[in-house]
């Protein structure tokens, strides 16, 4: 379902000095395979999040989704791609102020190009539980619920893959769990895979298949000997 | 969600400055449209004043424009007086001098001859005006019944039609010399009715009222045009009133002679005697020849030493040409100026709220938003600030032309209606807007365009 191939992304400097944030000889995940990428902070985890995204071009190689050949298109092409197989969750929710939680999901299913029905924003608030709170402006809602928000709004269209960047960070101990517990849940149910990247313990614990994200990318191995030295 | 919701959404959000910034472009385009219905109100008068029914106004020498105004708008201030044989040199026809002559009586040189100017005339009228009195707020007009037998108005040349009542006549057994006429506004405003008295002021609004009232035969229907306020009294009364009797003057240094300006003896208020030619003057004749006669007509009396001609038409519309128009076309200007400053204020407004909106743009961006959906929201955005103010703007443009109605009545007589002084330029404002819109939205869609979302996320 995706498969990552020699992929390279390196960023100017201020100094001018160029330097290599990811290099990933290889990376794969099966359909509705929920995977964790382990790292530190600032070691290139959500980096490559948005480079499988579509958000970031890459330098060179290859990020194959679903069967498509991302690397291959222009940014408006993949800006489809994403809108259609790609569901997106944030640290900090990222929800849209002026927007009612409903509102919010059905921006997700906006820029779509398949049909989804507009019952399936309603449906998806009440899995999440927040039923009695679809037409609430988020600022009217608890970080828990704000989070739920997010995570009915990436699932709205009906995506391949759920791109989750630390998105228990900013939410108490005892909802971290409850939140991936619901990610997991709800993705399971829709047959989601789940990429998600954090540098919790606790979070890694409830998945299945761990990855570090030092062991993959090569540049952080670099980063990281050189920092050593 | 469609597009169109999203930025409506936003909007909404962010009310206060959506509202105010909406409130400046309304205030430009109601600017701009108040000043096309007050151009238009005053292109409309003149275009009805325009059609008077007559050629030429003949009066004392003096400012034309000033002659202009006061016979055809009952504006400005009273113009000196011409005798009233110098009129009846206008009557056409052969015998027209001699048979006003017959009617009136008095002094009169070669009582017999032919009017001086009467074959310039010929075909056509001379109606005589004198004013001077105020009846309440309007203008008190002394003329002959002829005024609104012949005198037509407006582009379709209509005659005069009563609302209530009659034309006045010369003489009445009920009312004598004393019969009236008002215009609609006056007697909408002064609340009267045909059978009612009027009394005339003189010489100004506010002025010593005279004894004897004029009683209202006729009520006009409205016109459009300065007629609507003024109150026409029969010539024959107005030169029976005090004051309005013409003392005689030393032929050689025209200085009054003491205690000439003396009333005929009458017996009562329906007595037939008039005031004789020698003690009457007239402030205006209203003069319509045939044709070309009318330019040999204009000549010949100003080379007379005490009276001129101007044609009305050629003064109102060189007025409108040399004033109105290059006044309207400033406004016009200046009013577009501060649609241009709003549109500016448009720009600054979503530009300013980009910075705080980068985080939400981002966000949009990575649910799948392209960077045409980014660009197409903040134009949107922009359009029905543009729009939405543009149209707040046309209807209090046009709101305030029949509020304005309770001063314009009074003063120009003109009355305008919720859209009555729409016109075709106005259709501009609406693709004009839109167009205003999208301009000023385009640097803060590019910023939008621009942002780079990895920084913004």
């Amino acid at each position: 379902m995706l498969e990552i191939i020699d992929l390279k992304k390196s960023f100017r400097e201020p100094s001018g000095n160029q330097i290599s944030i990811l290099d990933v000889p290889i990376f794969s995940m099966k359909a509705a395979e929920q995977v964790v990428l382990r790292g530190e902070s600032g070691c290139g985890k959500t980096t490559l999040l948005h480079t499988i995204s579509g958000l970031l071009d890459c330098d060179s190689g290859s990020i194959k989704l679903d069967g498509i050949e991302l690397t291959k298109y222009s940014e408006a092409a993949r800006d489809r791609i994403r809108a259609d197989k790609l569901g997106y969750v944030f640290q900090t929710f990222n929800l849209l102020p002026a927007f009612t939680a409903l509102e919010n999901v059905k921006l997700g299913m906006t820029f779509a190009r398949k049909t989804i029905r507009s019952e399936r924003a309603t449906e998806l608030l009440s899995r999440v539980g927040l039923k009695d709170r679809m037409h609430y402006l988020p600022s009217q809602l608890s970080v828990g619920q704000q989070q739920r928000v997010a995570v009915a709004r990436a699932l709205a269209n009906q995506p391949r893959l759920l791109l989750a960047d630390e998105p228990t960070a900013n939410v108490d101990p005892a909802n971290q769990s409850k939140i991936i517990e619901l990610i997991q849940e709800v993705c399971s149910q829709e047959s989601v895979a789940i990429l998600l990247v954090t540098h919790s313990d606790e979070v890694a614990a409830r998945f299945s298949r761990v990855d570090r994200f030092e062991d993959l990318n090569r540049a952080a191995e670099q980063t990281q000997t050189s920092v050593d030295e | 969600m469609s597009l169109f919701r999203i930025a409506l959404r936003n909007l909404w959000f962010r009310k206060l400055p959506s509202f105010l910034t909406m409130l400046s472009m309304a205030l430009g385009v109601a600017l701009v449209v108040l000043v096309l219905t007050i151009s238009g109100m005053i292109e409309r008068t003149f275009k009805q004043s325009d059609n008077v029914g007559y050629n030429l106004i003949i009066g004392s020498k003096g400012s034309s424009i000033q002659l202009t105004f006061n016979t055809v708008m009952f504006l400005s201030e009273p113009v000196e007086n011409i005798p009233y044989w110098y009129y009846m040199e206008f009557i056409p026809g052969a015998d027209g001098r001699a048979k006003e002559f017959q009617r009136v009586g008095g002094k009169l040189d070669e009582p017999e001859r032919k009017g001086k100017y009467a074959s310039l005339v010929s075909g056509g009228f001379a109606i005589p005006m004198c004013m001077g009195d105020y009846v309440g707020p309007f203008r008190c007009i002394g003329t002959t019944p002829q005024y609104f037998e012949m005198l037509r108005y407006g582009e379709k040349d209509s005659s005069y039609e009563f609302a209530e009542g009659r034309n006045f006549v010369d003489y009445s057994d009920e009312n004598g010399f004393y019969e009236a006429v008002i215009g609609s506004q006056v007697a909408s405003v002064m609340g009267l009715k045909v059978g009612d008295q009027i009394y005339a002021s003189h010489g100004k609004e506010g002025g010593d009222t005279h004894d004897d009232g004029f009683r209202i035969v006729g009520i006009l229907k409205p016109t459009g045009t300065p007629n609507d306020r003024g109150a026409f009294v029969n010539m024959e009364g107005f030169y029976l009133l005090e004051g309005h009797i013409a003392p005689d003057r030393d032929p050689i240094t025209g200085i009054e002679v003491k205690g000439s300006a003396v009333a005929p003896e009458r017996e009562s208020k329906l007595s037939k005697v008039r005031l004789p030619i020698e003690k009457r003057e007239v402030t205006s004749v209203l003069v319509k020849g045939a044709g070309m006669s009318v330019i040999g007509l204009e000549d010949q009396v100003k080379k007379s030493s005490f009276a001129t001609a101007v044609s009305p038409v050629r003064e109102i519309t060189g007025l409108l040409e040399q004033f109105v128009t290059p006044v309207k076309i400033g406004l016009f200007l200046l009013t577009s100026m501060v649609c241009v400053v709003s549109a500016i204020g448009i720009m600054v407004s979503i530009y300013n709220s980009m910075s705080e909106r980068k985080r939400d743009i981002a966000v949009m961006r990575a649910l799948g938003a392209s960077r045409d959906h980014v660009l197409q929201i903040i134009l949107i955005e922009s359009t029905m600030i543009a729009l939405g103010g543009g149209i707040v703007g046309w209807l209090c443009g046009h709101l305030a032309g029949p509020i304005s109605n309770i001063w314009t009545q009074k003063t120009t007589g003109t009355t305008i209606g919720f859209l009555s002084s729409a016109n075709s330029q106005e259709l501009w404002l609406v693709p004009g807007m839109v167009i205003v819109g999208i301009l000023s939205g385009v640097v803060p869609a590019i910023s939008a365009y621009r942002t780079s979302v990895v920084k913004s996320l």
